[in-house]
């Protein structure tokens, strides 16, 4: 076989060769939110942990300086305090919205509808069979599948390649074409429904094959990196991106700002009331963003104090001061930090 | 499946202009500041559900 042809049978017939993974920060580079935390919500830029009804499990997730070769990071999740018994409606899973727009390459709802592969890097001291499933939010369809890790503590790589859907349209726009969940602890309420074929989307279809007891026994660990999904039937090796181009692309999502330094606002010459300003975002974000604030203002003389803010669009907003000033003064908002958010 | 806790909402008036700007809210006990009726929005959806539900009303602003 020639080298061209060999190259063609790795990345497959139907595999882009740039740009192929639709997953953002599939290598955990990015966690603006900062390294660790309990419980759940988001941390690590696009993945969200969901832990819902369950009555004695404690997480921790932390952003790792631990991966397969060629990986400087990956995610960990631990559970601190160990579920007792997994009644039918709890669950732990993970997940990341895919913007519809960035899918349009599936031709989901066509004829011509294309297969996709999923790969990842997982480690966990808990040997099993865990669930992942793709959800179509627009057509309210899903698929799933399972993997098994085989050794204890040891990192693997695995791959999932799933048919194209010639029923469910992913929309063009900026809101959720693909939700891809993978589980880590599931009551029978999630397991119920067979969804090795695409149909409409159920609880019972959520994680349907997983059977590990993670989460059971405190100390229960979960690694994973590398993560890519992509066109095509074959898994082709992790399209790492620079730093700077993957934190770009979490900031179309979420940015937490630097602490703001002397930044300045002013009140127009008519009246008196809060002096305000226009806040540029570093990127275009998803849609317009909601903001709060992470770390306090400083207040007084000459200090914004906590300001509010409004007027939002995918490209700035408005911050006003939270005192009033006499016409043609101006303010600093200084030392706080903002959290801005258009999270899918 | 939606799992925003949101306790409070009022209108946030705007400096200069007549109007309103924003909706602050407690969303899973943070304050945020979040954009008006717009469905692309989560977190403004999500208010807009719970007022159309009856389940959350959103004050006036000061």
């Amino acid at each position: 076989m020639s080298k061209a042809a060999e190259l063609a049978a790795l990345i497959g017939s139907q595999t882009a060769l740039s740009n192929r993974n639709v997953i953002i920060n599939g290598a955990f580079q990015c966690s603006q939110r900062g390294t660790s935390t309990t419980g759940g919500g988001f941390l690590v830029d696009r993945f969200e942990l969901n832990i819902n009804n369950t009555d004695n499990i404690a997480i921790t997730q932390s952003q790792d300086s631990s991966g397969p070769s060629g990986f400087a990071n990956s995610w960990k999740i631990l559970a601190t305090t160990a579920e007792s018994a997994v009644a039918a409606d709890e669950r732990v899973r993970f997940r990341q919205n895919i913007e519809g727009q960035n899918l349009q390459q599936f031709a989901f709802g066509t004829s011509a509808a294309k297969s996709m592969t999923l790969s990842f890097y997982v480690k966990s001291n808990k040997t099993g069979t865990y669930a992942v499933n793709l959800e179509q939010d627009d057509a309210s369809r899903v698929i799933g599948s399972t993997y098994t890790i085989s050794s204890a503590d040891t990192w693997e790589f695995k791959t999932i390649t799933v048919g194209g859907d010639t029923s469910g349209t992913i929309n063009d726009d900026n809101g959720a074409g693909l939700i891809v969940s993978w589980y880590l602890l599931a009551g029978s309420n999630y397991t119920a429904t067979d969804n090795t074929s695409y149909g409409a989307s159920a609880d019972g279809k959520q994680a349907y094959g997983h059977s590990t007891t993670w989460g059971q026994a405190t100390n229960d660990n979960f690694f994973i990196t590398g993560i890519q999904l992509e066109v095509g039937e074959q898994a082709t090796p992790f399209e790492h991106r620079s730093f700077a181009d993957e934190l770009l692309r979490c900031q179309r999502y979420f940015f937490r700002t630097g602490a703001f330094s002397y930044f300045l606002m002013g009140r127009w010459h008519h009246n008196n009331g809060s002096p305000l300003a226009s806040f540029n975002l570093p990127t275009t974000m998803r849609a317009a963003p909601g903001v709060s604030v992470s770390t306090a203002f400083a207040s007084g003389s000459g200090y914004t104090g906590t300001p509010t803010f409004g007027d939002f669009d995918p490209n700035n907003f408005t911050i006003a001061s939270a005192t009033s000033r006499n016409a043609n003064d101006v303010q600093w908002a200084n030392t706080g930090k903002l959290d801005i958010s258009a999270e899918l | 499946m939606n799992d925003m806790n949101i306790t409070s909402a009022q209108y946030v008036a705007h400096p200069i202009e007549n109007r309103n700007m924003s909706i602050k809210a407690t969303i899973d006990g943070v304050e945020m500041y979040v954009p008006i009726n717009d469905a692309a929005n989560k977190e403004s959806a999500e208010i807009m559900r719970q007022v159309a539900a009856g389940t959350l009303t959103i004050a006036d602003a000061d």
